[in-house]
């Protein structure tokens, strides 16, 4: 049911764009203005593959470290809290860009290993990781403190034990407060994988600038940005289906 | 035999002394209600007694085994191990319910019995199916809690405690989140479970209630008991001029 209206946008906006592009007299040559549309989406189609793979990794690894590190920031001890709260406030507090930097020439000015393009996509993967489960730790955070008190005690008068408390009540009823925020967060990811090019990472954007600087013309960005739009929207489809999943209940 | 002794129990928030020195013993299927005005300790002395809150001063004794011992004034708390157990002998019923939202009523009741005490699911399925028919919602197993008016949430909450098999139920005002109709019919629930001889301690501010079915009844002002004994003499013909003037207002 609600499919329909998400594949109508995307064919509206797959034959809008062309039409644009030709009615602003861009052409590919040969091919007219949808032939020199799939031209770019086809030069930008391995950029693409990036984008996905850096977003699919980033997400695979940032979601269970952020819930270490609200496990960590939660913490009896206050030194592990503090620790937590301040690789939190530093993850939030410096751009995204710059932690990449630090990630991929870090282990050069350290320990002078060199830097190669294999670890490139490694210290992408690694840089957007750790920045993501920062946000990931808080937004777990809010929802494990939406779980009223009660819960915890209802669990411990039937004898619950802490883990089982948080596996089987606190934990699922966590997952449904959060995943507004999350799906948030999840599309500022894909958006985010442009920044990758700090470190010279070949992602989508990249790419499309190139051949944008080449061909001087700027509509190979905005093909670009229909593919974020595109796979937002994909992104915001899949996480309402979620959402309504968890919805089974409600308070 | 004593089911629950408590003796000396202290307890502050901070520089606030809610429970000063109470002492309480209750026998295999008393019912023992326990009345007293807003902040006189009558919850904190419940949560106290099933380990919610940590006492600081005085002892706890479930079925003769110590869970809280006094060492020199201080609350000192029996091995984890030694708890656990403990925790098996008592139930406690809130005023909000707290039922588990994400489990339907089924889930709610069985999900403790099953995983904690490990005990065959289909045994105690069909003891919980037995349960919500007793509390006269046994069309309700698959439903969710929020699917439940207030009274139904509140015997499912019932349910849930007995099926663990307690040898006392703690309810700590049990009707106060109800309106009336509802109340009445936890209430009845509750009247069913003494005529079983279900041992009981009932913090409520039904007077009228507490005068029919507890074998006795504590008042307790200002974080110490001042009265106690049989229902129609405290509530009826109350000594203490406290007791006396709480209830000639609350009976309006």
């Amino acid at each position: 049911m609600k499919k329909k209206p998400l594949i109508a946008v995307i064919i509206f906006a797959s034959l809008l764009i062309p039409a644009m592009l030709s009615s602003c007299g861009v052409s590919g040559g040969d091919g007219g203005a949808i032939g020199w549309f799939f031209g770019v989406i086809v030069q930008l189609s391995s950029g693409m593959w990036a984008s996905l793979e850096l977003f699919a990794l980033t997400l695979i690894f940032s979601m269970p470290l952020g819930l270490l590190i609200c496990f960590l920031r939660r913490s009896r001890f206050k030194a592990i809290e503090l620790v937590a709260k301040f690789y939190i406030s530093v993850m939030r507090g410096t751009p995204l860009m710059l932690q990449l930097l630090v990630v991929y020439f870090g282990p050069y000015f350290l320990f002078r290993m060199p830097l190669s393009t294999e670890y490139r996509f490694y210290a992408a993967i690694i840089g957007f990781a750790l920045n993501y489960a920062a946000y990931f730790a808080e937004i777990y955070r809010s929802g494990i403190e939406a779980v009223p008190e009660g819960q915890y005690e209802a669990a411990k008068v039937l004898g619950y034990s802490r883990q089982q408390t948080f596996v089987k009540i606190v934990f699922p009823q966590m997952v449904r407060h959060i995943l507004p925020p999350v799906t948030n967060e999840i599309i500022t990811l894909v958006k985010d994988t442009s920044l990758a090019f700090a470190i010279a990472f070949v992602e989508m954007f990249t790419l499309a600038k190139q051949i944008s600087a080449a061909d001087s013309n700027i509509m190979p960005l905005f093909v670009a940005g229909l593919f974020y739009y595109i796979f937002n929207l994909v992104v915001s489809f899949v996480m309402g289906k979620i959402e309504k999943k968890m919805n089974y209940y409600s308070r | 035999m004593k089911l629950l002794e408590i003796n000396n129990i202290k307890k502050s928030f901070d520089d606030l002394e809610v429970l000063k020195d109470i002492s309480i013993s209750v026998e295999e299927g008393e019912v023992v209600s326990i009345l007293g005005p807003s902040g006189s300790g009558k919850s904190t002395l419940l949560r106290c007694a099933t380990m919610l809150e940590t006492m600081d001063a005085g002892t706890l004794m479930y079925c003769g085994e110590k869970a809280v011992t006094d060492v020199s004034g201080k609350a000192v708390y029996a091995p984890k191990e030694s708890l656990r157990r403990i925790q098996n002998y008592f139930g406690l019923v809130f005023q909000n319910f707290n039922l588990f939202p994400h489990y339907t009523v089924l889930k709610n009741i069985i999900d403790a019995p099953v995983h904690i005490l490990k005990r065959d699911k289909k045994e105690v399925t069909e003891e919980a199916m037995s349960l919500l028919r007793q509390m006269g919602i046994e069309d309700k197993a698959d439903y969710y809690p929020c699917q439940l008016s207030g009274g139904q949430q509140q015997r499912v909450a019932i349910a849930r405690a007995l099926a663990m098999k307690p040898k006392i139920l703690f309810f700590d005002e049990p009707t106060s989140a109800l309106d009336p109709e509802l109340t009445s019919e936890i209430l009845k629930v509750l009247r069913l479970l003494a005529s079983q001889k279900m041992t009981m301690v009932i913090v409520t501010h039904e007077i009228e209630f507490a005068r029919n079915v507890s074998d006795r009844v504590i008042f307790m002002d200002e974080g110490y008991i001042v009265e106690q004994g049989r229902p129609e003499d405290v509530i009826d013909n109350p000594e203490n001029d406290r007791v006396r003037a709480f209830l000639a207002k609350v009976k309006g």
